[in-house]
């Protein structure tokens, strides 16, 4: 009845080529843009900015970047948070090294750092396929952080390896409230998805998907392999060190680089497993599952016990939290295998009938 | 059909919840509110358990015993972190509005939790209590106002383990030649000791080798292949958790003599030694605390926490961990009182609190009192030192306990003082903090 196109003519190429075809889709992305930009900063909590949101934000953009390799250009890689690492060390030595150093100019060098690391793993990748390929990019997981802890230069010779983000300040403005991180990293991720959306929409991201469908077919019909791969190993690195970056300056403040461990990496593919495998909006999809859920089942769990009086141990909670998590997961996944994002769509297929379905 | 249902339900208890995690009415008006970032599953649970249940047993001992500070009742919640970095901060920021006076002071009980919250204490105004952890330089009070590493910090550890070891050997002096191997957690809690180790080394002339050991540690048959190669004359084990057991054990596999492995406090608890059964005979430890229940704290506690049935876990009682959990409670307790001294018997702010830590004054006189004599050795805090004394005590393991084989003792106490300084100043530079003490 609400979400229906008919009516809705499109009559030059550039309508017919919209982001947003559909009216409603267009207004609400408008609602959802305006109540993030607008709306969350006026009346969203500290904690709600501080504690879910802008991690959120960087996780989604986390996911983003490995959505487009492993999503897209089906490379499987393990080496997501090597790669924030690399995004987070370079952003922080750029802004300490080089006085009077824009801020977002050393977040653009971060990503693009991780970029160059990115097409240097990547370039296994013409050769190994699959799992093997995911046990190559490996080695930039344990690599990295390694070098980092190794090299003192790196942390500006921290005795812990500890890297001090310095406080963010654009044109003379210093973003230190929890409101002007979060619209500084919403606008980030905001910009980088619409690239995201369009890049794979266009020539390139066309290519990567033919690569993924079938590399051999692809190649007949004269797409260059390496490039693509190695192109879809830069861009989705740069993604995940803008992340990287936004994680250490936006959210945290002081990180080690074991932070940046095999588990994050994993969390991060599990992120776009459950998002949707080669779906943008997968990504947030997926981010807010993993990052949010554990948080809300916590403090469901922590309300539920004490309204009911039950005096739970404070370890239990956290057990039966890690239990529902772990079951939900199963269940989306046999639900949908293909994701959140794939659920989401059978909903606006449904929802185009509502409600007469035939 | 039913799958969507099943899928709108879904979607209607979210909603349901996360509506919920917005109104958290304030609770108990009118009491001192805890904090607490615990952690009592994953791989450091155990270590955690013991210590947060002396902690909560000795906050419940002010309510029961003594009505509260000054009348003040004390009250708590505890958030689970499960010793993960990002976890911290949620409870952190989950916590901190909890109650008009927020969560009083944070204990982060994880170098790696602190470091992330260092930054967000001074615009928060909630103080930072590391006792025997965190980062070492915020011991100078000017650059780190609102971070207490309080009792002693690693650097402590290191030159008070250089010390016993140069005592051992017959003097610093004899240290000339000899081969020390720091077998280290890789994370920044086993890289804070590596300057001053190394400083160590270069001023008494031994060599030092730095072995890390990738989290959480329990896999270690190439490090002790290494070190077998090597042959040191000691080796210094900075562990946590699953690691300091495993290192023990495959020291034993491999011949190293266990009594000539040093661990710093975090590696010295029952936990790790009954973990490793009779590999762990011998094996010596720094520490903060004493462990036993021979205090008369801890009888109160059993008394009038245990007694009622309020108590955490019997087991746990007497533990070197959780008597370090009542110990670094009563210095929480005797900061707020201290605080009350000066701003009036009601609740207080984490800035009054502050006031209260920095000034905070536990001398013998008083431990006695508390008895916490002979547990803990006294602390008295000021602007420029947040730290204390930094003193240790040597305990080994032997018969299935830990017994005192030193008395209180400090290492190059100058040194750390001096490296300290350069440290924070450096730090100060580089998130361009004017150094200084804060007043009120």
């Amino acid at each position: 009845m609400f979400y229906r196109e008919a009516g809705q003519f499109k009559t030059t190429y550039a309508a017919d080529q919209a982001l947003f075809p559909i009216h409603q889709d267009r207004y609400a992305m408008m609602v959802i843009l305006a109540i993030a930009f607008i709306g969350v900063p006026l009346f969203a909590s500290d904690y709600w900015l501080t504690a879910l949101l802008i991690p959120f934000l960087v996780f989604s953009l986390a996911a983003l970047g490995l959505n487009i390799l492993t999503g897209y250009a089906g490379q499987l890689s393990l080496g997501t948070a090597a790669f924030m690492a690399v995004g987070a060390v370079a952003a922080y030595n750029f802004q300490l090294r080089i006085p009077g150093m824009p801020i977002l100019l050393s977040f653009l060098l971060g990503g693009a750092t991780a970029a160059l690391v990115g097409i240097l793993f990547g370039l296994p990748s013409l050769r190994i396929k699959g799992f093997y390929l995911a046990v190559a990019t490996l080695a930039a997981q344990f690599f990295i952080p390694w070098l980092v802890t190794k090299v003192g230069w790196f942390s500006n010779y921290s005795a812990s390896g500890v890297i001090s983000a310095q406080p963010i300040e654009i044109l003379g403005k210093a973003f230190d409230s929890p409101q002007e991180k979060y619209l500084l990293v919403l606008a980030i991720v905001a910009l980088l998805a619409l690239l995201a959306k369009n890049l794979v929409r266009s020539r390139i991201g066309r290519a990567w998907m033919a690569v993924r469908d079938m590399d051999v077919a692809a190649e007949v019909i004269g797409i260059r392999i390496l490039r693509t791969k190695l192109i879809a190993f830069a861009v989705s690195s740069f993604y995940c060190g803008v992340a990287g970056a936004l994680y250490a300056f936006a959210y945290l403040g002081n990180v080690e680089p074991d932070g940046f461990n095999l588990d994050l990496s994993f969390r991060i593919l599990f992120m776009v497993i459950i998002g949707g495998v080669g779906s943008i909006l997968g990504s947030f999809l997926g981010a807010a599952f993993i990052t949010l859920m554990p948080i809300l089942l916590d403090v469901l769990l922590t309300h539920g016990s004490r309204a009911f009086n039950l005096n739970l141990e404070p370890g239990v909670t956290s057990m039966v939290q890690l239990l529902v998590f772990g079951a939900l997961i199963i269940f989306f996944l046999i639900v949908e295998p293909h994701g959140l994002a794939r659920l989401w769509q059978i909903t606006k297929e449904k929802l185009r009938l509502w409600p007469f379905p035939y | 059909m039913s799958t969507w249902k099943k899928m709108a339900i879904a979607l209607f208890a979210l909603a349901g919840g996360l509506a919920m995690v917005v109104p958290v009415a304030a609770q108990q008006a009118g009491t001192q509110f805890m904090g607490i970032l615990g952690y009592r599953v994953g791989p450091y649970g155990a270590n955690g358990a013991a210590f947060f249940t002396g902690f909560l047993d000795y906050l419940a001992l002010v309510n029961e015993r003594d009505s509260g500070i000054n009348g003040v009742k004390l009250s708590w919640e505890e958030c689970e972190t499960e010793y993960n970095n990002a976890k911290g901060i949620e409870c952190y920021e989950r916590l901190k509005t909890r109650n008009e006076t927020g969560p009083t002071a944070i204990h982060p009980m994880s170098t790696g939790i602190t470091y992330g919250l260092i930054d967000k204490a001074p615009v928060d105004k909630i103080p930072l209590i590391t006792l025997g952890y965190g980062r070492t330089d915020a011991t100078d009070g000017r650059v780190f106002p609102w971070v207490f590493p309080i009792l002693s910090n690693y650097w402590d550890a290191a030159t008070g383990i250089v010390k016993f070891i140069g005592d051992k050997e017959g003097g610093s002096g004899k240290l000339k030649g000899k081969k020390i191997v720091l077998l280290y957690h890789d994370s920044a809690y086993g890289k804070e000791p590596h300057p001053v180790l190394e400083a160590e080394a270069a001023k008494l002339g031994f060599e030092l080798k730095l072995i890390p050991v990738p989290h959480p540690g329990n896999e270690q048959q190439s490090q002790w292949l290494q070190i077998r190669q090597y042959k040191p004359d000691w080796v210094i084990l900075w562990g946590w958790g699953v690691m300091t057991a495993t290192a023990l054990s495959t020291a034993q596999k491999v011949g190293f003599p266990r009594d000539k492995m040093i661990g710093n406090w975090w590696a010295g608890s029952e936990i790790d030694t009954e973990a490793a059964g009779p590999a762990s005979e011998g094996y010596y430890a720094a520490s903060l605390n004493l462990a036993g229940k021979n205090f008369s704290v801890v009888k109160d506690v059993e008394k009038f926490v245990y007694g009622k049935g309020k108590g955490g876990d019997p087991k746990l009682v007497g533990t070197v961990l959780w008597n370090r959990g009542l110990a670094a409670a009563m210095y929480t307790v005797e900061a707020v009182r201290t605080a009350q001294g000066k701003y009036g018997k009601k609740p207080m702010t984490g800035e009054q609190t502050r006031w209260g830590i920095e000034n905070l004054n536990v001398d013998q006189k008083r431990l006695d009192q508390l008895g916490f004599g002979g547990m803990v050795p006294p602390l008295r805090l000021s602007c420029s030192d947040h730290g204390g004394s930094g003193l240790v005590r040597f305990q080994q393991w032997e018969g299935g306990k830990w017994n005192p084989v030193s008395e209180w003792m400090s290492g190059d106490k100058a040194m750390v003082r001096k490296m300290v300084e350069e440290s924070a100043a450096k730090y100060a530079i580089e998130k361009g903090i004017t150094a200084g003490c804060m007043k009120g």
